[in-house]
């Protein structure tokens, strides 16, 4: 099983130099892409590959980068932007890919970059990754270094600066739109779109931002053709995904996995199955702003289109798994809270409704929950949703709320009418 | 237009409009907060949702925000739908589970945007039963009141203050539903557009604190339309008194003029007409006893009236009737004007070339529509502020233009273009003599004595056309920025040239003018704005009457004269040295004026008059715009009149007639129009004292006054009859017309189911656009496609003298300006009165910043401390002028300076 995107990854050695990473075939993508490959060829292999946005949404990343403008006409400074910023809860692939591998970000994106004509980049890290961003502040330097970044890379005449910029801790950062506010000097509010990033991105000049696994699959893409790409994977969504598990299973990680492999697999064979004494009550699959899937759903593949079939998000393929001896209640709650914290207060009803729903949660899980508050929670699931907010921050906080009232409603129930929690005094996330 | 069908009625449309937009011009109710029609879109706060539905078959359909989406032809949408009323009451119920229940002590209360909203949704119960987040509020000064929990977060404050107003100093701070609008810690507010807070805000964290001070509810005010008297841009407000008092000036929307906002000296400089300070009774000087009943003022006045010879003296801040009333009383020939003949030369001059018809003077919705303005020596942040907002408004939406055009993005859509203009800004040259605001979004900053200004500007006229005066030996500096300023205005299609006399130079009004008539000339749609020192000194200088020097030199001549002077305080505008003179030949003195200042002192006879809110009357801004303000209340004291009501009682009584028949406004302004042509069509300005809507006038008071009948049953228990007005179609009561009344006589704004300003909306003919029937005032210059006569004579370039400084004055936004200095809350604002000196000059004094310096103007010495500033030309210096209390200096003379 081909691993593009891990093969170089060894957490017990260092990561990679840039000369290590050349003789390991490093780089050799850039140097196709530039000196044989138009632009619009890049973007073409890219979208033929079936490559889909690894930051959660599931856009083809090659039709993305194709409405940026180009020629002539189009204005610059254009931007690349990768979205470092990894906040959502339960999410550590990226880390993996940038502590394990800079290099193989930092060429993937100045491919990316080729390929919109972009003049400028940044790295958007999220602010605790601090050892990434000292590997990378250490990669991009070799990269100038090498001549693969800066004016006339390889001879092309086109040139590319690359900046790393840390964050100061939001989850709202990793929202694209709020990213190149932040990224400007301004709020962390998002944009609404159209116009989109793309044509009207950062300081109002065409820009991509993408996820940092989606870029990390670039090289390879560009190496071995979409047809490569697409073959090694399970499902009709190109390449490899890095999966990740954590809560109470025997070995919580992160692997690079084909993509649509099904979740009995990920979880029995690759993490080992439940750690002893627990059993397993739901899964929230991509990250904390995805729907709870049950064990009624171990054998749905896990690409976008099946998870999403299935009621939930592929997200960032990262699950968290909850296990009996946690509340769901409690376990809601806490994810409200997150996620009432990182409403960037923009517009109201994430603004005002998430804290609400916060409030209620905690009320119940304290055993002051009335009969009608279940309503007031699934108002919110509704009144939250897609297109009612301006942003996807609360739509995606109400899907672990909305499915765990609908699997895990006898719990809420219970604790309303036993005026307490039934997992109090037990083992409590 | 676009045909589209909201809950399935179709409905022609504008096209380019957003749904809210375009729901709100058909004068459907849908409810909003963040949008507001100067602001723009933003989409924030998700209270304007409505479904859209593909087609006729579409059942589902998908909720939008209306403010957000742009009228297309055939598009269906419903505003009554269940999901989107469902959504928009719960957004209602969103906001309220933080917003305090405190309406009944809250000064927004029954002018609420919120609360009209929320009505509108038809929230009507709590579900919230957690406790409510709590903020520390901060002191922001004397003008705006700060109340932060009352907050809804709908972002418009900052987005009116930084975007729109480019203030600094007030932020959003914080996240989530901790989101706080205020400074970084306690201080005044900088901006002097502040006030307007208060009308952006849809609820009461921002709000007039100066209302606070003699609170009224809106339906509890007493209000007419009323015309600013604090400058020459004759903003339009609506001022509200109860009980006597006048507690309050807002906005008065006029698309043409303020649009919908003040600048903080006309919203807060109206507490004069209840100071302590007010002339309430006739005084007859030298007696035991100076206050005098009204017969005992007519014995008096009858003799001295009826010996000797009259002169009067006009004033520009006094309304057209009066000083007409006054021309009339004293004869044409004994009529001068209240101002030095240096400024009524400059005057002159500017009357002289907009009457030509051979340019165009531009209203501020013009300046708004420009694609260049250049301004040529005049300090509009402090001499016109509002004119001021309008030309940030011009840079920004220059700039904006472009957006729309590249991105095909509406006008509207406030967020997007806004990302995309960035620091793009459009052309404004801002040629001054001191820094100021506006440079900040100015291309092009020049700091130049007033002479190469006038050179500057001849020169730039030249490089267009070089049959056009040049000037004399130019330097390359000069040339420079002369072709690179033609360069752009040989490219606008809708260039304005804003100017002024601050600057006392006539080169400069000459230059400006040259600028103007060429590029209207040469086809483009150009404009001329020349600021003016008082509200209505246009209007007295259109009388074409002498100027006060003229005065002196007839008094001089003769020494049995009687003099009336009216709502003049002269010490402000001649030096005191010529006015004490001027005085000591007079025999009589007669002064009719609201206020006592040092004029009033040497009165023999002082005449109490009304002040703008106690009267009618009509001012001519600085565009020759005329205007009509009418009384908001009949004061109590009978003895308070409007100037040209006394005046033709002084008249009558001079005839020796008892009984004139009753007079109006209207028969005056006729009889302004047939003696001076120049005025025709003024006493269209407004509708005739007799107009009425099928036999109904038009009520000051809002149909829920309350307390008529037990406001005044201390004095007695009868309900009294209301009071007559007789000189206008507006009546002291709550009964009457309840539509929407002719534009130039809208006591307020309010429509069923609006009770805050947003009701503005209702007397629009779209949002942001004219009001119904037209904005108000009667433009008397007219472009008439004439040839234009350019001044042919460029300035020399100004040269620096030994020991001696061009003297000129120095206004400032808060603080310059007579009746608004009276006013407690400005006088706080207001600085101490100083002088400004180069840094190079400084040093030539050995002077440090803060120093004392002593000069002697007209017989008098001053001693001011000294401020140093880098960009002011060498050779000039600037006093502190119109301050409370200040003297007027000899401006553009030469002076010498001493050190202290």
């Amino acid at each position: 099983m081909e691993r593009p995107l891990t093969q170089h990854i060894d957490l017990r050695r260092p990561a990679f130099t840039l000369k290590e990473y050349e003789q390991a075939g490093g780089y050799a993508a850039l140097k196709k892409a530039v000196k044989e490959l138009t632009p619009k060829e890049v973007q073409q292999v890219v979208q033929d590959s079936n490559l889909k946005g690894r930051g959660g949404a599931g856009f083809n990343t090659g039709l993305k980068w194709s409405f940026v403008p180009m020629g002539d006409e189009a204005r610059h400074p254009k931007y690349l932007i990768a979205n470092a910023d990894e906040m959502e809860p339960g999410t550590f692939k990226d880390r993996l890919l940038l502590e394990g591998n800079p290099h193989q970000l930092i060429e993937g994106m100045i491919i990316a970059a080729y390929a919109i004509q972009a003049d400028i980049s940044y790295i958007f890290l999220r602010w605790a990754y601090k050892k990434a961003a000292h590997l990378i502040r250490k990669a991009l330097a070799e990269a100038y270094e090498a001549g693969y970044l800066g004016e006339n890379i390889l001879g092309s005449g086109w040139g590319l600066q690359m900046h790393l910029h840390t964050g100061v801790g939001r989850y709202m950062c990793g929202e694209e739109t709020a990213l190149l506010n932040a990224l400007e000097g301004k709020r962390a509010t998002p944009r609404s779109k159209p116009p989109f990033p793309q044509v009207s991105g950062l300081f109002g000049k065409p820009t991509v931002v993408n996820n940092v696994e989606t870029f990390c699959c670039i090289p390879h893409i560009v190496s071995n053709g979409a047809e490569w790409f697409k073959g090694l994977s399970k499902s009709e969504d190109g390449g490899t995904k890095i999966y990740g598990v954590s809560g109470k299973v025997k070995r919580p990680g992160a692997w690079e996995l084909p993509m649509g492999i099904t979740m009995r697999e990920l979880l029995e064979e690759h993490a080992g199955g439940m750690a002893n004494g627990y059993q397993l009550r739901g899964v929230l699959p991509g990250g904390a702003s995805t729907d709870f899937l049950t064990t009624e759903h171990m054998d749905i593949k896990l690409d976008f289109k099946s998870v999403a079939a299935a009621g939930s998000r592929l997200g960032t393929g990262t699950m968290i798994v909850m296990d009996d001896a946690t509340c769901p209640v409690g376990f809601v709650h806490n994810l409200q809270h997150f996620f009432a914290q990182e409403s960037c207060g923009w517009c109201t009803p994430c603004r005002e409704g998430l804290p609400w729903v916060e409030k209620i949660l905690l009320s119940i899980e304290k055993g002051e929950g009335r009969e009608e508050d279940l309503d007031i929670l699934s108002l919110h699931t509704k009144m939250l949703g897609p297109g009612n907010t301006y942003c996807a921050l609360a739509t995606g906080a109400m899907e672990p709320l909305q499915s765990a009232l609908k699997y895990f409603r006898e719990d809420f129930e219970r604790h309303i009418h036993e005026k307490s929690c039934p997992w109090n005094g037990h083992e409590h996330r | 237009m676009p045909v589209i069908f909201i809950d399935n009625i179709s409905y022609n449309v504008k096209a380019g409009k957003n749904l809210l937009e375009a729901s709100l011009a058909l004068g459907l109710d849908l409810p909003y907060f963040c949008w507001h029609p100067a602001l723009g879109s933003v989409g924030a706060c998700r209270q304007c949702a409505v479904k859209v539905f593909k087609d006729e078959n579409d059942p589902q359909g998908r909720l939008v925000m209306s403010c957000m989406e742009e009228v297309k032809e055939g598009l269906r949408f419903s505003i009554n739908d269940k999901t989107a009323t469902a959504f928009r009451e719960q957004v209602i119920e969103w906001l309220m589970t933080n917003h305090p229940h405190d309406c009944p002590v809250c000064d927004e209360g029954g002018s609420c945007h919120l609360q009209d909203m929320t009505v509108m949704t038809g929230h009507d119960y709590r579900r919230y039963r957690f406790k409510k987040r709590t903020y520390r509020n901060q002191y922001l000064g004397p003008l705006v009141h700060h109340e932060m929990n009352r907050c809804i977060q709908c972002y418009r404050c900052v987005r009116y203050y930084r975007d729109y107003a480019g203030g600094k100093d007030l932020d959003v701070f914080a996240a989530h539903n901790h989101v706080y609008f205020g400074r970084e810690s306690d201080g005044v507010l900088e901006s002097p557009f502040s006030g307007n807070l208060a009308e952006v805000c849809p609820t009461g964290v921002f709000t007039d604190k100066t209302l606070k001070e003699h609170y009224t509810r809106k339906w509890d005010l007493t209000m007419a339309p009323s015309v600013c008297q604090h400058c020459s841009v004759g903003c339009n407000t609506i001022a509200g008194e109860r009980y006597g008092s006048l507690r309050c000036i807002q906005n008065r929307y006029n698309s043409e003029v303020n649009g919908y906002f003040l600048c903080d000296r006309g919203r807060y400089g109206y507490e004069f007409v209840n100071s302590e300070n007010r002339v309430t009774k006739p005084l007859l000087r030298n007696r035991p006893i100076e206050a005098v009943s009204e017969q005992e003022l007519n014995n008096h006045l009858q003799v001295t009236l009826s010996t000797g010879s009259l002169i009067g003296i006009g004033s520009p801040r006094a309304s057209m009737e009066s000083n007409f009333a006054l021309r009339q009383l004293v004869g044409v020939d004994n009529f001068y004007q209240g101002i030095s003949e240096d400024e009524a030369y400059l005057l002159r001059k500017i009357i002289g070339v907009l009457s030509s018809g051979t340019v165009h003077s531009a209203s501020l919705k013009e300046i708004e529509q420009a694609d260049a303005v250049l301004i040529l020596g005049e300090d509009i942040w402090n001499t016109a502020p509002r004119m001021a907002l309008s030309v940030l408004q011009t840079v920004r939406k220059m700039a904006a233009a472009d957006a729309t055009l590249q991105l095909k993005l509406p006008q509207w859509n406030d967020a997007a273009i806004k990302e995309f203009v960035q620091q793009e800004k459009g052309f404004l040259c801002n040629i001054t003599l001191l820094n100021s605001p506006l440079d900040e979004v100015a291309a092009s900053t020049l700091r130049m004595a007033p002479d190469d200004m006038a050179r500057l500007g001849f020169a730039i006229v030249n490089q267009m056309d070089a049959s056009q005066p040049a000037v004399d030996n130019p330097d390359d500096n000069l040339l420079y920025h002369a072709k690179s300023i033609a360069a752009v205005l040989q490219e606008a299609k809708r260039p304005v040239i804003i100017s002024g006399v601050s600057v006392c130079n006539e080169g400069v009004i000459n230059a400006a003018y040259n600028l103007a008539a060429f590029l209207t000339s040469s086809g483009k749609s150009a404009g001329l704005c020349y600021v003016v020192p008082e509200c209505n000194s246009m209007g007295l200088a259109m009388m074409q009457a002498p100027s006060f020097d003229k005065a002196v030199r007839r008094i001089e001549e003769t020494t049995d004269t009687t003099v009336i002077l009216i709502e003049n305080d002269l010490y402000r505008s001649i030096p005191s040295e010529e006015v004490e003179y001027f005085f000591k030949r007079c025999k009589n003195l007669i002064v009719l004026d609201s206020l006592f200042h040092r004029t009033t002192e040497k009165a023999q006879a002082l005449i109490p008059v009304a002040s703008f809110a106690e009267g009618d009357g009509t001012i001519v801004n600085y565009e020759g715009r005329a205007q009509r303000f009418y009384q908001v209340f009949m004061p109590s004291n009978p003895l308070i009149k409007e100037t040209w009501r006394w005046l033709k009682e002084l008249s009558l009584l001079r005839l020796q007639k008892s009984n004139g028949h009753n007079l109006h406004p209207d028969q005056l302004l006729a009889e302004l129009e047939t003696a001076l042509p120049q005025f025709s069509g003024i006493n269209q300005t407004a509708p005739a004292h007799n107009f009425s809507i099928h036999g109904e006038r038009i009520p000051r008071e809002p149909h829920r006054y309350s307390g008529r009948t037990a406001m005044l049953a201390n004095q007695h228990v009868s309900e009294p009859k209301p009071l007559q007005d007789d000189d206008s179609p507006l009546s002291f009561t709550m009964e009457g017309y309840k539509g929407i009344p002719p534009s130039s006589a809208v006591p307020f704004f309010w429509a069923p189911g609006w009770n805050s300003v947003q009701a503005v909306t209702r007397y629009q003919e779209e949002p942001g656009g004219s009001l119904k029937g037209g904005d108000p005032g009667i433009k008397l210059f007219d472009l008439n496609g004439k040839q234009p006569t350019y001044f042919k004579e460029p300035p020399e370039a100004f040269h620096t003298r030994q020991e001696k400084w061009l003297l000129l004055p120095h206004y400032h936004v808060l603080g310059s300006g007579e009746l608004s200095s009276y006013t407690r809350a400005l006088q706080e604002l207001s600085p101490a009165p100083y002088a400004i000196l180069s840094a190079n000059d400084a040093k030539r004094l050995a002077l440090a910043g803060g120093a004392n310096i002593r000069l002697s103007v007209a017989g008098k010495n001053y001693t001011l401390p000294v401020q140093l500033k880098k960009e002011l030309p060498d050779g000039i210096l600037l006093v502190t002028a119109g301050l409370l209390g200040a003297d007027s200096m000899n401006w553009n003379s030469w002076i010498k300076v001493e050190k202290v």
